[in-house]
């Protein structure tokens, strides 16, 4: 399996997708800059975590201007797989890519701790290494990661099984305090209605060893590793 | 000599000066050096030079007494950041430093541009900062200000660390009404390099080309250093100018530019702008290395228009860099900061002469003689008198509670005693992915990338104790981070130290900074743990009240094999719970008799250092060898808060009884007598334990099981862990929800 991960300016989050990755799949992925305009011919394009920009404006809004854009659009238009985690997921609805947007946490603070996610849809390119309704715990940490859509959109992401990932309680209950964010219905990730394009607020490749307090993370790489056998 | 222009510019009258800082005995030495009355800018630069910030005049005569050398130091005090040998031909390079007064006028961007700093301390020598500390100390909690200077503060560090991505691992904050109005913010970064590819400040090579890299310069800032040594009056808000605003965005891209930049062998060397931005960084380089720099201001990068010389000398503007290079390898160099989008600029080159020369529009502005400037600052030895000591309390006179239950749900429901979760979470603190530890144990740990090695880092100081006895506070500071680190499984290598003060031209409050400074000193040579940086901040009061003394020490050690670590939480049902270290029931001066009694008085704890190593080193050879699960050690609030903290980290519930003896229950229980750990084991592993501590001559106590929910201790109280975690965790939650 090859993969790319793509690197904006105030990327942070490169490194830790670009080791997950490498340590997963095997393969060295390759790292794209966001200036360049051409991709090689990957799997995968993954779009890691960070700043991209600052963020002095709307988070992903620059980064959503950028040359390497185009060809990751096209990327996914072939039906190429993407991902993006947390910056990432903001870039992939700046592009348009995924519907909705990422708003202001509802404390308006950054937070960072490990939260509880339950799998909703194990029949994704990202998700089928998960059991169907298991609980993982994932890390967050943004200020921004609020999900918001217009009522149409809430209820086709929901009948189609587009939210493979929502933020509940230990017990698996979509509950407010379960919440870090106040996103729409607990949502923490989406996918597109092709089911080639990804993008989740929580870090999975922050959690892919023990020694980092739990290896919940690995599943959502194995899947892809499974997708592309 | 170089003529000087001397147009537009005003007479340097003695009030001139007055307002500059400088004492007219320092106004002498200034035309003594100049051979000549300066020029305003020079004036400026003077200031700035010898300002108690820069200078550390009324300090210096004291830090050179501590020790600051080990067969593992490779750089310690003098350059950017002090640097470690970690093996492997890898090193630590750490630092802490203060941002006090900003923080206090502006809290979100006083905090965050501190932040800012000590990263740049630490990637300039070729770094790559791995982990962000601090060490926070706020007024009363009742105080009208606090609310805001906390979630302020708390904001600007994460607004800072989260964006440049590097993890906010740990820290500690206190609240005390002598903080009311002079918070203290210290920040610490620590970061990674190869030793053979770090980078120091010397300049060299006549004719080299000096670069300035980073930010345009603009007004602000100017005279922050100033600000920082001078004490705070009620006109603080007008100093708000004064304070830097930062941008992480652009840190973050200096941070990648410049170590792309040093994998290259194109630098001869290199110096963050900081304190006193482009004045000091010229003058350490040039003087450093005994040459001259020529600089031609018309080319600095300018954000504002119409800025004088005095300005762009005297600009902490954020975000930049000096840089001397090879002289054939500007064109590479320039190629690298494009790519990153940041301003470089030719401004000036090496000279011989052994001066700093300033050009502006063609005319010289300034032409000072570095090294007299850098070395001859002035030097005081300041009238000190020795902090009177407090009697020791005797634990029979202090009421015993009549419900130890409440006692201590008030206790961890406390301002000093409760949870920092809403502190650190707003930071991120797993960003690069190699957090093994994170905030809330004794020390905060972060593999070093890629190899099994960890490094292990905690902040601490217990300000009431060294207020109530400067040298035993300093002791106290620095052995406990030396325990912390211990705790984890670390060995302890080295320290940097923040060291806050009042003001120094006071007798009492110079006594306070002498006796701190000896204690300090003892314990590293006790425990061979140097200072390898710091700084020093004095001028803390307000309208003539100083701060409680608070030397912040930040620590750093080794885990050469990171399976190793190990954390407060016990792991495993069954497992024993043993109390390491001797109790004597020491009340006096502890957070019992603070937050129960109100009383803040008597001698703090008296701390052995030798019993100290010899505890810390028994227990870290047994976490070596892996015969201890979970280890705290024992500090604020003594042994109960110890045993709480536990309970609540591994959500399991501890079965305690109690071998008391002649000490009243409420003096072994809270009481914080020094060099103890609770740690727990498996049943298997007792008896070796035991033996082990036997031939130690190390004293250990059985307390009990890990078992069940509940903190139960035999006879005096049960608290369930639900009752635990709403104790401990409420507090700061809802303090801050009453936020205007």
């Amino acid at each position: 399996m090859k993969s790319a991960v793509v690197t904006f300016p105030a990327s942070n989050c490169n490194r830790d997708m670009f080791d997950a990755l490498e340590k997963l799949t095997g393969k060295t992925p390759y790292q794209i800059w966001h200036q360049d305009s051409e991709i090689p011919d990957v799997d995968l394009i993954a779009l890691p975590g960070g700043f991209s920009f600052g963020d002095y404006l709307r988070c992903g809004a620059m980064a959503a201007r950028s040359p390497a854009i185009k060809a990751i659009a096209l990327h996914a238009e072939r039906g190429g797989n993407v991902i993006g985690v947390c910056n990432g997921f903001q870039v992939l609805t700046e592009m348009g890519l995924l519907p909705g947007a990422l708003m202001r946490n509802s404390s308006l603070k950054f937070v960072c701790k490990t939260v509880h996610l339950q799998v909703e849809n194990t029949l994704t390119n990202f998700t089928n290494a998960y059991t169907k309704g298991q609980v993982i715990d994932i890390p967050v940490a943004h200020h921004d990661g609020n999900y918001f859509a217009d009522e149409d959109t809430l209820k086709m992401l929901e009948t189609n099984g587009q939210i493979p990932f929502r933020y509940v309680s230990k017990a698996g209950e979509a509950t407010a305090s379960a919440n870090p964010n106040g996103s729409q219905n607990n949502i923490a990730g989406i996918i597109n209605e092709r089911g080639n394009v990804l993008g989740m607020m929580p870090h999975p490749e922050r959690l892919i060893e023990d020694a980092q307090g739990g290896t919940d993370g690995r599943g959502f790489f194995e899947s892809i590793i499974n997708t592309l056998k | 000599m170089t003529k000087i222009n001397w147009n537009n510019n005003p007479e340097i009258t003695d009030d001139l000066v007055k307002e500059h800082g400088l004492s007219v005995a320092e106004h002498k030495l200034m035309i003594k050096i100049l051979g000549r009355k300066p020029t305003l800018t020079e004036l400026g630069i003077f200031s700035v030079m010898w300002s108690e910030h820069c200078s550390y005049k009324s300090s210096k005569l004291h830090l050179k007494t501590l020790p600051t050398e080990a067969p593992w130091v490779i750089h310690g005090p003098g350059e950017n950041a002090g640097v470690i040998d970690i093996g492997d031909n890898q090193a630590a390079i750490f630092k802490m430093e203060s941002h006090n007064h900003p923080s206090y006028i502006e809290p979100y961007q006083g905090a965050a541009t501190g932040v800012g700093g000590i990263l740049r301390d630490v990637f300039t020598m070729g770094a790559r900062p791995i982990a962000n500390m601090n060490a926070l100390r706020f007024g009363s909690p009742e105080h009208p200000k606090t609310r805001h200077l906390l979630s302020g503060v708390v904001e600007g560090i994460g607004g800072y660390g989260n964006c440049v991505g590097v993890p906010t691992i740990g820290g500690e904050t206190n609240f005390h009404p002598s903080y009311n109005g002079n918070i203290l913010v210290n920040a610490m970064a620590v970061g990674l390099a190869d030793q053979d590819k770090i980078f120091l400040s010397a300049a060299a090579g006549v004719g080299n080309p000096v670069i300035y890299v980073g930010s345009k310069t603009g007004r602000d800032g100017i005279h922050g250093a100033t600000m920082a040594s001078a004490e705070f009056t009620e006109d603080n808000e007008e100093k708000r100018p004064t304070v830097q605003v930062g941008d992480p965005f652009t840190e973050k891209l200096l941070i990648e530019a410049c170590i792309e930049l040093m994998s290259t062998d194109m630098v001869v060397a290199i110096q963050d702008m900081g304190a006193a931005g482009l004045t000091s960084s010229s003058v350490e380089m040039a003087s450093g290395g005994g040459v001259g720099f020529t600089i031609n201001l018309d080319n600095v990068p300018q954000r504002e228009e119409n800025m004088t010389p005095y300005e762009m000398m005297l600009s902490e503007s954020q975000e930049r860099m000096l840089v001397v290079l090879k002289p054939d390898r500007v064109g590479e160099a320039e190629a690298i900061f494009k790519k990153w989008d940041l301003d470089f600029a030719v401004i000036g080159e090496i000279t011989e002469t052994g001066n700093l020369t300033l050009l502006f529009e063609g005319k010289t502005v300034a032409d000072i003689p570095t090294q007299p400037l850098a070395d001859n600052s002035p030097e005081y030895d300041r009238p000190w008198i020795k902090t009177e000591i407090q009697p020791t309390i005797d634990a029979f006179d202090i009421p015993i509670p009549n419900d130890f239950r409440d006692t201590l749900l008030k206790m961890i429901n406390s301002s000093e005693l409760s949870s920092r979760e809403w502190i650190w979470q707003q930071y991120d603190h797993q960003v690069m992915a190699d957090t093994i530890q994170i905030p809330g144990g004794d020390a905060a740990v972060v593999r070093v990338h890629g190899t099994d090695k960890a490094l292990a880092i905690s902040t601490d100081c217990t300000p009431r104790y060294c207020y109530a006895d400067p040298f035993e506070g300093g002791k106290q500071a620095v052995a406990e981070t030396w325990r912390n680190l211990t705790a984890v499984g670390a060995q302890p290598l080295a320290i940097t130290d923040c060291l806050n003060f009042g003001n120094p031209e006071r007798p009492d409050i110079m006594g306070q900074f002498v006796g701190a400074i000896e204690g300090i000193r003892e314990a590293c040579t006790v425990l061979d743990y140097p200072v390898i940086s710091g700084n020093v901040s004095l001028y803390n009061e307000t309208n003539g009240t100083g701060i409680h003394p608070t030397p912040a020490i930040g620590g750093v050690g080794l885990l050469k094999d990171s399976s190793k670590m190990i954390t407060i939480a016990p792991k495993n049902e069954g497992d024993v719970i043993m109390l390491i270290g001797e109790c004597t029931g020491h009340l006096g001066c502890t957070q019992y008799l603070n937050i129960i009694e109100g009383r803040e008085e008597g001698a703090p704890p008296p701390v052995d250092l030798a019993l100290e190593r010899k505890n810390g080193d028994f227990v870290r050879a047994q976490i070596q060898n892996r015969k201890i699960t979970a280890c705290h050690d024992v500090s604020d609030g003594g042994l109960f808060i110890t045993l709480s903290e536990m309970v609540l980290a591994g959500g399991r519930g501890l079965e305690i009884t109690l071998n008391n003896g002649n000490i009243p229950i409420h003096a072994y229980g809270f009481g914080e007598d020094q060099a103890r750990y609770v740690i727990s084991a498996s049943p298997n592993d007792v008896n070796d334990i035991k033996t082990a501590a036997n031939d130690a001559n190390v004293t250990l106590e059985m307390l009990g099981l890990v078992t069940g929910h509940t903190l139960d201790v035999k006879n005096i109280f049960t608290i369930t862990l639900n009752e635990l975690l709403d104790a401990h965790g409420t507090w700061m939650p809802k303090y801050m929800s009453n936020e205007d």
